[in-house]
């Protein structure tokens, strides 16, 4: 589903990926861990492709087609969902009216009908209820005044209601108290499927826990430097980064 | 298109009434003195009482110098290169019915998108024709007479009921005010004239179209409202001009009357020439308008969206005289390229549980510099007033400019007053949030800039409201490559 291939990139001139490989097929999960500053994020911007984040080199592939061509709306159009590790607030835009004006858009690049008000109400209400939000959220303004887990919670409520083939979650799990985290599993959880793939990027092992990953890769300076199952964030969260990073580049992917 | 390529051609984005009429026009010479006031007293066949009224603003406007205390960068006006008047020379005789208007003036309105014709026949809102110095055509004249109510050119009113206008005219902004007050006072030439009866209310909307044609005119015109005890008004105006490289003059003046229990609804969508993008040409934009709530429990609302011009320099206000009476102030002003505007309100609490509300919206982009100026005033007499101010600033680039001068002055101890500011930029954060979930940089501009008008764009009649959000996209949006 999506192949990288020696990727390199560069923010604002300077050089955070260094040479990235990674596959990842349908129904898998991936969990980037690693320590601050490693290029995770960076990772996670680059594959939905913000315009600050340069690629300098490599290639990647997603559902067979070059990815790094398209634009950030056609790769959500293709199916690539990031939950943003800060989501952004939108004062005076109504948060359903946003979602059913994304979910549209991606209908529409897709060359179909738009779904008519009463429709999108009916497929939002099944998705609120699973993630235990107030109807109210939807009335509000998109993120404006939202708590941090809330802002968490609308991410994924975005990401249930837009059924993407690759979900990237960016450090969901900040910021989160553990019932809120557990909510938020749940929801990604009811999305895993044989024809999707999720790629975590996070910082602890704490999240893993509820969204148990099929393969954990460590990040650090810019390169996978070790890959492995759950085991492995596992062992990291008791040795700390710190061992790795000391560690000679022990094998390469 | 990268976003930022995007939003270099959403801030160049051109004037779309630019045109300008070829049709014969009556200007007098250039220059401004007594005798071209009594000239233009003369051609108007206005009584005495007017004439003195004038001649006495032009004396006390001798004595004035422009004002100086506003945040913006003007080249010095020469008063003396300017036409005061100008008119069509088949209007001679002043408005008639719609089927003797010059067929290129209604073919002008067609243009705007104010075609007077198909108004006529779609009930709902009359309209004001005003071209240059005259009102061409009004309509629904004699629908509105049935119900007792008064909607007529300026220069009408003053031949037909010269004892409403004797009483009110200047009662609310008199010329001494200010420097461009008592210039209007002494040169205006049209503008509409509204009388509500009491407990009349109006059974459409009022609209007043205001558009420059000729070059090195200006435009002066007055409109007076009067809301008699328990009726109501909703009225809306919109402002075109050609495209120019030279700057003219539009200095206006509007007073509102509300006695007990009326209420006047004042809506505005102002998009007059805002020069190219290098900043050549445009609207000097200098107009003062003020409403009384005279009445007690009386409500004046303005609603303003200020797209256009190259300088704005206005401040809708509200003086609450009496007792429970409300005023509220509704603002959009949008600046790019070179544009400036400097606008806000005033809101004098005189009587007894009075309220007011200030929501003031600013959106800059290119080299635009927008500023929100506000006096809020409690006098000792304004037991338990209250006000609510809001003022938002949104920067689209980072060449433009917000800047927010709220002034408070509270003298009775029962008061409450809340102020809130805001200034935040339409991010790439923003943008790629959007983009992010597969809406397109153009529609995520136009929501996000919709949904920051979206407490002032809710205050306009609904013909209008959709008038405001389309010339905002066609503002903002630009087309995308």
């Amino acid at each position: 589903m999506l192949k990288i291939n020696n990727l390199w990139a560069t923010v604002k001139d300077a050089a955070i990926l260094k040479g990235i490989n990674l596959q990842i097929n349908p129904g898998e999960v991936h969990a980037i861990m690693g320590p601050n500053g490693s290029g995770k994020s960076t990772l996670a911007n680059v594959l939905s492709g913000r315009p600050e984040y340069i690629v300098s080199q490599g290639e990647v592939e997603f559902l067979n087609q070059p990815l790094l061509s398209l634009t950030p709306e056609e790769r959500a159009a293709q199916g690539l969902f990031l939950a943003f590790q800060y989501p952004v607030e939108i004062p005076g835009v109504n948060n359903l009216y946003f979602l059913k004006t994304a979910y549209n858009s991606i209908r529409k690049q897709k060359g179909l009908q738009p779904l008519d008000a009463f429709d999108f109400m009916k497929l939002v209400k099944d998705k609120i209820a699973l993630l235990d939000m107030d109807e109210k959220f939807l009335h509000r303004s998109v993120n404006e005044g939202f708590s941090g887990g809330e802002k968490k919670r609308n991410e994924i409520l975005q990401m249930l209601i837009l059924e993407p083939r690759l979900a990237i979650l960016d450090e969901t799990d900040s910021g989160l108290d553990i019932d809120a985290l557990q909510i938020v599993a749940k929801g990604v959880n009811s999305l895993r499927s044989p024809e999707r793939a999720i790629l975590v990027v996070t910082h602890y092992e704490r999240l893993l826990r509820y969204i148990e990953p099929d393969f954990v890769h460590v990040l650090v300076k810019g390169q996978i430097l070790k890959s492995g199952d759950k085991n492995l964030a596992l062992s990291l969260e008791e040795t700390g980064y710190q061992e790795l990073i000391a560690e000679p580049r022990a094998e390469k992917h | 298109m990268s976003d930022s390529a995007y939003l270099n051609e959403v801030v160049n984005k051109t004037y779309q009434h630019g045109f300008i009429t070829d049709i014969e026009m009556d200007v007098i010479p250039v220059g401004l003195n007594e005798d071209v006031i009594r000239l233009i007293s003369q051609k108007k066949n206005e009584p005495e009482f007017l004439l003195q009224w004038r001649l006495q603003a032009y004396q006390y406007w001798l004595q004035m110098t422009p004002p100086q205390w506003q945040h913006l960068k003007i080249e010095p006006i020469d008063f003396q290169s300017i036409s005061y008047y100008s008119a069509p020379k088949s209007n001679k005789d002043g408005p008639k019915s719609l089927d003797e208007v010059d067929p290129k003036l209604l073919e002008t309105y067609d243009k705007l998108g104010v075609p007077l014709h198909e108004r006529a026949r779609l009930a709902g809102v009359a309209v004001d024709a005003v071209f240059d110095s005259v009102s061409v055509a009004t309509t629904f004249k004699e629908k509105l007479a049935e119900a007792g109510v008064i909607f007529c050119p300026f220069s009408e009113a003053v031949k037909n009921h010269p004892d409403l206008v004797r009483q009110y005219l200047g009662s609310v902004v008199s010329y001494r005010d200010n420097f461009y007050a008592a210039l209007n006072a002494a040169v205006f030439s049209d503008g509409s004239f509204v009388y509500i009866p009491p407990g009349v209310r109006c059974p459409m909307e009022l609209s007043t179209y205001f558009r420059i044609n000729s070059a090195n005119t200006g435009q002066f015109e007055r409109t007076l409202i009067i809301a008699d005890a328990d009726s109501y008004v909703s009225y809306l105006e919109g402002c075109t001009a050609p495209m120019r490289d030279e700057n003219q003059l539009h200095a206006a003046v509007v007073e509102l009357i509300a006695l007990d229990r009326a209420q006047i609804k004042y809506s505005t969508v102002q998009n007059w020439y805002p020069g190219d993008e290098q900043g050549r040409g445009g609207i000097y934009n200098f107009v003062t308008k003020r409403g009384a709530c005279r009445g007690v429990a009386s409500k004046i609302s303005w609603t303003q969206v200020e797209t256009g011009s190259a300088i704005t320099w206005k401040y809708p206000s509200v003086i609450l005289q009496g007792d429970h009476s409300i005023g509220e102030f509704y603002s959009v002003a949008l600046t790019r390229n070179y544009q400036q505007a400097d606008t806000g309100t005033k809101m004098i609490h005189l009587g007894k549980n009075t309220r007011s509300t200030i929501i003031a919206k600013g959106i800059s982009a290119g080299h635009g510099q927008s500023t929100y100026r506000g006096l809020v005033r409690v006098a000792p007499s304004a037991e338990k007033a209250r006000n609510y101010s809001q003022c938002d600033s949104l920067l689209i680039g980072d060449l433009c400019g917000a800047h927010t001068y709220p002034y408070i002055e509270v003298k009775n101890s029962t008061a409450q007053i809340a102020h809130e500011a805001s200034t935040s930029r339409i991010g790439e954060d923003q943008l790629f949030y959007c983009r992010q979930r597969g809406i397109t940089t153009e529609d995520a501009v136009s929501m996000i800039v919709n949904g920051f008008c979206k407490e002032v764009f809710k205050e306009l009649p609904m013909e209008f409201a959709v008038e405001a959000q389309k010339l905002m996209a066609v503002s903002l949006e630009g087309s995308v490559g």
